[in-house]
């Protein structure tokens, strides 16, 4: 293979312009990150609302809860975001949607925010409903015994236990919003994956333009990592959920 | 003496190994070299690249680009004395053909490539074969002649592409502001612009032309506006393999020379084609004239220099 090498690529200048194609991947970076967290607060909190409502005995708010989850599990994240962004415009009346299309602040990056924090909620409401069932029948009727009401079964008996329980798989789907959210290249987000292809066909560098977007996706995904971890140690309580150290 | 029989040993060496030189000049290297081992050809091709390569509704890939690359294989079988050459046709997108040729994966690539200065430092161009212009493509409704009536609109272009770096470049030269939408291929482009979340979309002129003429209403749309670019197109090879790419030089020369290319423009450019059986009505410009008569395969910088 006779491919040119060239590792002084980040510092150079971009063609007629004054900056670097580091300050193309900085900007991407930036992008990737308020993507991925806006997502994650709103994946949080519906993520949360929907998973414990699906275990209430209340059966059609149940029901409700699934099939917002199997909507949301059942369809390809790229297919979302043109979804979200090609055909939900569509069928607003004309004058909101030539709004929304053209006027919008941020269209896209609120787009491709929502989309993803709506696809990730989907896959916590999945972990937060295993995390209430997995613990022991008892635990609900204790609490109604105590003469709590149901939301304050969920609140002080339940969720603090399902909540520790879950970290690990929530530790797992925050380093995949990271990485999910390179799909939102497709609809015009100037996050990471965007400025790679950029850099790659401006600077014909696509070895080293690769190799530094790995790195900062790994980057991203390892520092959610430690945090959560940290989280997870400092929220253990001995002896209340059964460990096997 | 023994100084005397080291010289004269030398000097034999030296004459035998300047006639090994002479008779390895004719002897086959790189790519010819490889083709006559495999006995086969590996052809990189687009599947949406109107009409310079695309794929047919059998879902063969046919266009003018396929048309002199099909030249080329025939020269590369002639020269070889084969009896047989396997085509093997590779797909290729604008993501991975220079990674694809550079990585010997793809012998000939028979797409749209820009030959610029870039890319030059990776592989090597065939002499130029097409033209574009970097233009606009715009709803006829809108009204819309000139690159400067998009001050503050949204303006569509394909994410990674150098007609990003134009639109910048211009919008500094005469101070106004686009705000830029991208789509991810050039299908996504056009259907910015189709819904009405872009008033234009830049890109090369003969892509805007193949996508209108495949749109839903071929009437309603133009091709407006200054020129930002001209870019020269060509067929792409792998780097430092001269005897191959004189093969092909010298194929496509012979073509510009018997008119023979000329007829292909016309098939493609000029004439109904699949699949729909609509005229792309795009003359061959001036440019792509004088390159005829004399061609080269500059790259784009040197089209562009400011004179």
């Amino acid at each position: 293979m006779n491919y040119h090498w060239n590792w002084g690529i980040y510092l150079e200048q971009i063609k007629g312009g004054e900056e670097t194609y580091l300050s193309w991947l900085v900007t991407g970076l930036q992008w990737t990150v308020a993507v991925s967290l806006c997502s994650w607060v709103i994946a949080l909190l519906l993520g949360f609302l929907v998973g414990t409502l699906r275990t209430t005995p209340r059966r059609w708010v149940a029901r409700l809860c699934s099939a917002y989850v199997e909507l949301f599990r059942n369809i390809p994240l790229l297919v979302q975001m043109f979804l979200w962004f090609f055909v939900m415009p569509e069928l607003l009346p004309r004058n909101l949607s030539l709004w929304v299309k053209q006027e919008m602040p941020a269209k896209e990056f609120v787009t491709a925010t929502i989309c993803l924090g709506l696809f990730t909620s989907a896959r916590i409401a999945e972990q937060v409903r295993a995390g209430i069932q997995s613990l022991p029948r008892g635990q609900s009727y204790a609490g109604l015994a105590m003469g709590f009401t149901l939301p304050q079964t969920y609140r002080y008996v339940l969720l603090p236990m399902a909540i520790r329980i879950i970290i690990p798989p929530l530790t797992s789907e925050f380093m995949n919003v990271f990485k999910n959210s390179s799909v939102a290249f497709a609809i015009g987000v100037l996050e990471l994956t965007f400025q790679a292809r950029q850099m790659q066909e401006d600077s014909e560098q696509g070895i080293e333009t690769y190799l530094a977007v790995t790195l900062l996706y790994f980057a991203c995904a390892f520092v959610t990592h430690l945090g959560m971890s940290w989280i997870e140690r400092k929220t253990r309580v001995p002896g209340l959920i059964s460990t096997a150290k | 003496m023994r100084m005397k029989s080291c010289c004269r040993l030398l000097l034999c060496l030296l004459a035998v190994s300047l006639a090994a030189n002479l008779a390895y000049a004719e002897d086959l290297n790189g790519t010819l070299k490889k083709v006559k081992e495999s006995g086969s050809i590996t052809m990189g091709i687009r599947e949406s690249s109107y009409p310079l390569s695309y794929l047919d509704d059998k879902q063969q890939p046919i266009g003018y680009h396929i048309d002199v690359c099909n030249k080329i294989v025939a020269a590369v079988k002639e020269n070889l004395k084969l009896s047989s050459l396997k085509v093997v046709h590779q797909p290729v997108t604008s993501q991975n053909r220079i990674p694809l040729v550079s990585n010997g994966t793809v012998d000939l690539e028979c797409g749209s490539t820009t030959n610029n200065e870039a890319r030059a430092k990776q592989v090597s161009f065939v002499d130029t074969t097409f033209v574009t212009n970097v233009r606009m493509a715009v709803k006829k409704s809108s009204g819309i002649k000139s690159l400067d009536q998009l001050n503050g609109k949204p303006v569509a272009t394909t994410s990674g592409t150098t007609s990003v770096q134009l639109m910048r470049a211009h919008e500094k030269g005469k101070k106004i502001d686009f705000k830029e939408v991208y789509g991810k291929d050039h299908a996504d482009s056009f259907l910015l612009l189709e819904t009405d979340r872009a008033v234009a979309f830049v890109m090369d002129d003969n892509l805007l032309a193949g996508l209108i003429a495949t749109s839903k209403n071929p009437k309603d749309y133009e091709i407006v506006g200054e020129v930002l670019n001209v870019e020269p197109i060509a067929i792409m090879v792998r780097k430092d393999d001269a005897q191959f790419k004189k093969l092909a030089d010298d194929t496509v020369h012979k073509m510009m020379k018997s008119g023979e290319l000329d007829k292909l423009y016309k098939k493609w450019f000029m004439s109904p084609i699949p699949p729909k059986n609509i005229s792309m009505n795009f003359p061959m410009s001036e440019k792509l004239k004088e390159l005829i008569k004399h061609p080269n395969d500059a790259p784009a910088e040197a089209f562009n220099k400011k004179k």
